[in-house]
C-alpha cells in the first residue's frame, strides 16, 4: 500500500517552476531515496510534501487522503515529520529540550519519557549531551539531534532533507548506519540526498531528479548498475 | 525547571517566603509613614509590573518586539473610564468592568496581531510602534463628531472600586490602623498582581510556553513540531494585550482621570526598559526589573533637588534632567555588564554568553 502518492506535482517557485509534474510513491515500510545535483527541484519537492509550499491538493496523497497545501502543523499530527535542510534545531535550548519539543503533539507523557529514552539509546551521544544546548554540538551530533527530534512525534513517514550536508566523512557513515536503523524499526523513510552513492546503498528504491522531472527510477541496485547514473552521480566515487 | 532557586532548603524557603510576604503587608504602612506619596508611587509599581507581566509574554517568552504596547493599557483605561463615569452616565461595579477591560485589550491585541503574523524583528517593532500611535491620536480626536473619548481633556471623576458602600477611596480605620484610600488599593492590586505571577509562572511552563519558546527560536522548525505558530502567536498578543488591558482599568480607577497624554511612547519605552533591564523571559527577573525602574527614578526626584541645595546652595540642573541622565547612564551600564537582564532566564543566559570552545 501507498503510504505517501504523488502524482503530477508541479511547485512554483516566485514564478519559477521548481517542480515540474512528478509521479513519485512511497510505500509502507520502503526506504525510498530521491537523488539529483543541486538545483534539480529535490528539497522543492521535500518541502512541498511537508506542507510548506503550496501545491494543488491532489497532486500528494498521504495515507489515503488528499494533504497537497495542508499546513506543516496539521501533518505533523498525523505522522509526517520533516528533518529540514540545514538541520534547523532550536540552538538554545538544551539537546534533551529540543527532544521534548519534538513530542510537541503528543500528550502521552509515560510513553514520550519511554521514547526519549529509545532516542538516547540510538544516538549514545545524545544521551552524552543531553544538558548541553544545541547551538554548541557539533555538526553531526545537531543532525543526530534534528533526526531524534522527529521520531520524538512517532512519524509513520519520516523525510530526511540533505541529512550528510556538511559532515566529515566518518560522520556521515555513522548518520546513515542510524538511518538505517530507523528504517529497520518501521518508519517509511523518503530520502533526500546528493550523496548518491550512500544514498542508494541504504534504500530500496531510488528516483533520479533533473530540472524539476524524474528522469529515472527503480531499485537502488539497478541504478547503482546504471551506466548513466554511474557517469553522471557516482563519477568520482569510483 | 527554569524559577529562581532562592532558598536551597523547604523550610528556609517557608520562612523566606512569610518573611516577604510579612514585608509586602506592613510595606503600605511605613510608606505612609514617609508621605500618602510613596503609596501612591509603590501602586503605580504594581501596575508596571502588572504591565511589564504582560509584555513579557509577548516579548519574553514569543519574541515579538513589541513597542506599541501601552495602547493596550490605554484601550483597558478607557473601556473602564467610558463604563464607569459622569461621561456617558454608566457607573458598572468595577468586577464586571475590569474584565471588559481586559476582553476588548484582547481583542485590539489579536488586531494588531493578526496583520502582523508574517513580520519579525525590526519590521514588527515598526509596525507596533505605528499602532500605539494610532490608537493614542485615535484618543485625542475621537471627541467629534461624537464626543467618545473626550480628547485631549480626557476622561475625568472615574468610579473608584466599590463594593456597596465600602469604597476603595475613602479613608477609614479598621482595627486602630489608618487605612488611607491609596493603602486600600495596595492591597487589591497587590493580590490582583500576585495572580498575575501565578498565571505567568504557570504559563511559562505549560504547552503554550514551550510552543512559545519554539517559535522564538526557529519558527520554521516550530512548524515542523506541530506547533500551529498563526494561532500560538496570536495567543501571545491576545494575552499580553489583556494584562495591560486589565492594569489599565485599574490605573484608571486609582487616578480618577485619564487622558491620552498618559499613554505616549516614552511609556511604552519604559515597559520595554524594565523587561529588558530585568531579564526578558524571566518572571522573577520582570517583576524586579519593573520594580526598579518603578521606584528609582522616584527616589531620585525626592533626593536629588535637596542634594544639589546642600552641596551648591541652588539647584543647577533639573531633577528631571539629571533623573533621565542616571536612567540612561544605568540602562547602558545594565547592557554592557548584564546583557541578559539582572535575572536572566535560563535561555537568554545561554543566547548572549560566548559560544562554546569545544565545539568539535
Amino acid at each position: 500500500m501507498n503510504l505517501l502518492e504523488l502524482t503530477r506535482l508541479e511547485v512554483a517557485y516566485g514564478g519559477i517552476r521548481a517542480v515540474k509534474g512528478i509521479d513519485l510513491h512511497v510505500r509502507k515500510g520502503e526506504l525510498v531515496c530521491l537523488i539529483g545535483t543541486n538545483g534539480a527541484g529535490k528539497t522543492t519537492t521535500l518541502k512541498a510534501i511537508a506542507g510548506l509550499l503550496p501545491v494543488a491538493a491532489d497532486a500528494i496523497r498521504y495515507d489515503g487522503a488528499p494533504i497537497g497545501g495542508r499546513r506543516a502543523f496539521e501533518l505533523v499530527r498525523r505522522g509526517l515529520a520533516m528533518v529540514p535542510e540545514g538541520r534547523g534545531v532550536f540552538g538554545q535550548l538544551t539537546a534533551e529540550e529540543n527532544l521534548a519539543m519534538g513530542a510537541y503533539v503528543r500528550s502521552d507523557a509515560a510513553a514520550v519519557r519511554l521514547d526519549l529514552e529509545r532516542v538516547f539509546n540510538l544516538f549514545p551521544r545524545l544521551a552524552e549531551r543531553r544538558g548541553q544546548s544545541a547551538g554548541t554540538l557539533s555538526g553531526g551530533e545537531q543532525q543526530m539531534l534534528a533526526i531524534g527530534r522527529a521520531l520524538m512525534s512517532r512519524p509513520k513517514l519520516l523525510l530526511l532533507d540533505e541529512p550528510s550536508m556538511g559532515l566529515a566523512p566518518l560522520m556521515v557513515q555513522k548518520i546513515f548506519e542510524t538511518i538505517l536503523e530507523v528504517a529497520k524499526e518501521g518508519v517509511t523513510i523518503l530520502l533526500v540526498e546528493q550523496n548518491a552513492r550512500l544514498a542508494l546503498e541504504v534504500s530500496g528504491r531510488g528516483y533520479v531528479m533533473e530540472t524539476g522531472l524524474i528522469t529515472l527510477s527503480g531499485p537502488a541496485r539497478e541504478l547503482l548498475a546504471d551506466p548513466k547514473v554511474r557517469a553522471a552521480y557516482l563519477g568520482e566515487d569510483d | 525547571m527554569r524559577g529562581v532557586n532562592m532558598f536551597a532548603k523547604p523550610q528556609a524557603k517557608w520562612v523566606g517566603v512569610a518573611l516577604i510576604a510579612i514585608a509586602l503587608i506592613a510595606l503600605p504602612f511605613a510608606l505612609a509613614a514617609a508621605g500618602t506619596a510613596w503609596v501612591r508611587i509603590a501602586n503605580l509599581a504594581i501596575l508596571f509590573v502588572f504591565l511589564s507581566l504582560g509584555l513579557n509574554i509577548v516579548v519574553g517568552f514569543a519574541g515579538l518586539l513589541d513597542l506599541g504596547y501601552i495602547a493596550f493599557y490605554a484601550v483597558g483605561a478607557y473601556a473602564y473610564a467610558l463604563l464607569a463615569s459622569p461621561h456617558f452616565d454608566l457607573h458598572f461595579p468595577f468586577w464586571v468592568i475590569l474584565p471588559i477591560g481586559g476582553l476588548v485589550a484582547c481583542l485590539f491585541g489579536v488586531l494588531l496581531g493578526a496583520p502582523t503574523l508574517k513580520l519579525r524583528g525590526d519590521y514588527l517593532a515598526i509596525v507596533t510602534l505605528g499602532f500605539g500611535e494610532i490608537v493614542r491620536i485615535f484618543l485625542n480626536n475621537l471627541s467629534q463628531p461624537v464626543n467618545i473619548t473626550n480628547g485631549p481633556q480626557g476622561i475625568s471623576r472615574i468610579d473608584p472600586f466599590s463594593f456597596g458602600s465600602f469604597s476603595f477611596s475613602d479613608n477609614e480605620n479598621f482595627f486602630g490602623l489608618a487605612f488611607s484610600g491609596p493603602i486600600k488599593y495596595y492591597y487589591i492590586l497587590l493580590a490582583l498582581l500576585l495572580l498575575a505571577i501565578v498565571v505567568n509562572l504557570r504559563l511559562q511552563h505549560s504547552r503554550i510556553g514551550r510552543a512559545w519558546e519554539a517559535i522564538r527560536e526557529d519558527e520554521v522548525a516550530a512548524r515542523a513540531m506541530g506547533i500551529d505558530t498563526t494561532r500560538i502567536k496570536l495567543l501571545a498578543f491576545a494575552m499580553g494585550a489583556s494584562f495591560g488591558g486589565i492594569a489599565g482599568g485599574m490605573f484608571a480607577a486609582i487616578q480618577g482621570f485619564i487622558s491620552p497624554e498618559s499613554f505616549v511612547l516614552v511609556e511604552s519605552i519604559m515597559v520595554l526598559s524594565m523587561v529588558v533591564l530585568g531579564g526578558m523571559g524571566n518572571v522573577w527577573g520582570v517583576v524586579l526589573g519593573a520594580v526598579l525602574l518603578s521606584f528609582v527614578p522616584e527616589l531620585l526626584r525626592y533626593t536629588v533637588e535637596p542634594l544639589q541645595k546642600s552641596l551648591f546652595g541652588r539647584s543647577i540642573i533639573e531633577p528631571e534632567v539629571i533623573r533621565m541622565l542616571l536612567f540612561g547612564l544605568a540602562l547602558v551600564l545594565m547592557m554592557l555588564y548584564r546583557p541578559a537582564g539582572l535575572l536572566p532566564s535560563a535561555v537568554r543566559k545561554r543566547e548572549l554568553a560566548k559560544p562554546d570552545a569545544d565545539n568539535a
